[in-house]
């Protein structure tokens, strides 16, 4: 009962506030540029449908492609960190130095360098810059978080420095390194529609484009297609992550 | 035979001194308690005698292999994501043998503890009693010449400690490893022990060494012996004692 009312209750809500727009819209005659009613945003997702889901794609793939990238970095780079403290000490400040910096003001830097021509090279990379920092500090956390007696049984039982990280350090980090890639999956996506923004050309084709086009032409109910689209394909992308982790720490804890 | 021994071993840290001067030795064979209040320096003794630690100063004695020394910690310490099985298998692969091999042993030393039909669960299904079983069984798997025990019972509750107690004294008498095990609480020490060495507090040293009547393992009927009642009013009163004195 109280499972049903809880999935039911948002719904709910939505449908009221879905209707009330529309209502709204109707009988003020809101212009249509201002604030397309519902009903208008539903027939330009329809007749949209093909163009939008192309868009969606390449918005998708720029930010998992941007994760992939981010996941080897920042994970290769937290590994070489973990086997030499100093690699770690030296890596930390700059790595924070990055995170801490707005990726709007690297975009034209980075725009420069990947030439205009590219400018899907270059969002990925923004991309990839926003995903790397959560992974890294994941990772890096997770490699430091191995239970100290633990560590001191494979000292007793004569563990190399191999042993040690392949049976011990790297399995503990499993929790951190779950966290880090849901954190920076959200991220990339952010980064890549930021990005694109940015980047101010149709070279790349993604969602963001979309609505900047649709906007300075007015075409507002065509704007709000491509956010409902973005907004829908990140929520999927967090479920699925969300999934993906509980399924991981399920086995990894054995629960 | 003497297994480890401890020569006016002193450790300080960066608050000042933990430990010592001590000195501590234990036979082959001999199952011996060191007990203390918290926090003086018993944990220490035993990573001293483990290799774990070197001292400041004074000298530590082993005549055994570093792979023939195991240590049970407070809390049963099994890796989360490893079952049982693999768990006592884990220090019999970092010695090199084959996963084969290694589970096989691993098996038998579950066997041993009660832990037959728990080989595939993993540590988060398991009891608190049941993952110290566990750790013990993690423990005997590389057939220790010497066993240190640090307050393994602590977290347990009182009927799970007694059964524990009776189970490792039970597996001591197949294997007959040398046994160090570190406790706050006497009459634990006493059931447990041949030798009851009491430790003071700030910085620890040996202020009383009882021997405990009777063979180990103990007759049900010991724990309500005369004799039992006697040496652990001893042991506590010396205790008692040298709390005063630290104080």
């Amino acid at each position: 009962m109280n499972r049903i009312a809880s999935i039911l209750s948002p719904l709910a809500l939505v449908a009221i506030l879905l209707v009330v727009w529309e209502l709204a819209c109707r009988l003020m005659s809101v212009p249509v540029y201002l604030l397309p009613a519902p009903s208008a945003i539903a027939t330009s997702l329809a007749s949209d449908w093909s163009p939008l889901a192309s868009a969606a794609w390449t918005t998708l793939s720029m930010a998992l492609t941007a994760l992939t990238i981010a996941s080897l970095c920042a994970c290769g780079l937290a590994l070489l960190g973990g086997l030499n403290p100093l690699i770690e000490q030296a890596v930390q400040p700059i790595a924070v130095t990055v995170q801490v910096t707005p990726v709007v003001a690297i975009a034209p830097l980075v725009m420069i360098w990947t030439g205009l021509d590219h400018p899907g090279r270059a969002i990925t990379i923004l991309a990839t810059i926003v995903a790397f920092f959560p992974i890294y500090s994941g990772a890096a956390a997770g490699l430091r978080a191995a239970d100290p007696d633990l560590g001191r049984l494979f000292d007793l039982y004569g563990a190399s420095r191999w042993q040690k990280l392949v049976r011990l350090r790297l399995p503990s980090a499993v929790p951190f390194l779950v966290e880090g890639h849901k954190v920076a999956t959200a991220l990339a996506v952010i980064g890549a529609v930021v990005a694109e923004f940015v980047a101010g050309s149709g070279g790349a084709q993604g969602l963001a484009w979309r609505i900047i086009e649709s906007a300075n032409r007015l075409q507002t109910a065509r704007v709000f297609a491509a956010l409902v689209t973005l907004a829908a394909m990140a929520t999927l992308l967090y479920g699925l992550v969300s999934l993906a982790e509980r399924r991981i720490l399920a086995w990894w804890a054995g629960r | 035979m003497m297994i480890a021994q401890l020569k006016a071993v002193e450790v300080a840290y960066g608050r000042g001194p933990a430990l010592g001067p001590v000195d501590l030795d234990l036979a082959a064979e001999e199952v011996v308690a060191l007990v203390g209040p918290s926090g003086c320096g018993k944990s220490t003794a035993m990573r001293l005698l483990a290799g774990l630690e070197q001292p400041g100063s004074g000298r530590v004695e082993r005549s055994i292999g570093k792979g023939q020394t195991s240590l049970v910690f407070q809390a049963p310490t099994l890796a989360p994501w490893l079952t049982a099985l693999d768990n006592v298998a884990l220090p019999l692969r970092l010695s090199g043998q084959s996963g084969e091999a290694a589970r096989r042993r691993a098996g038998d030393c579950l066997a041993q503890v009660g832990l037959k039909g728990a080989v595939s669960a993993r540590p988060a299904q398991l009891s608190g009693g049941m993952a110290m079983r566990v750790s013990l069984a993690r423990a005997l798997a590389t057939e220790p010449k010497l066993l240190l025990l640090d307050e393994p019972f602590a977290a347990l509750d009182e009927i799970t400690r007694r059964t524990l107690a009776d189970d490792v004294l039970a597996l001591w008498a197949r294997s007959r490893p040398a046994i160090l095990f570190v406790t706050h609480n006497v009459e634990e020490a006493v059931y447990m022990a041949q030798r009851v060495l009491v430790m003071s507090p700030g910085p620890g040293r040996i202020v009383g060494d009882f021997r405990t009547p009777g063979d180990l393992p103990r007759p049900e009927t010991f724990r309500t012996s005369a004799a039992f009642r006697e040496t652990v009013e001893a042991v506590s009163q010396r205790l008692a004692e040298s709390l005063k004195a630290a104080a």
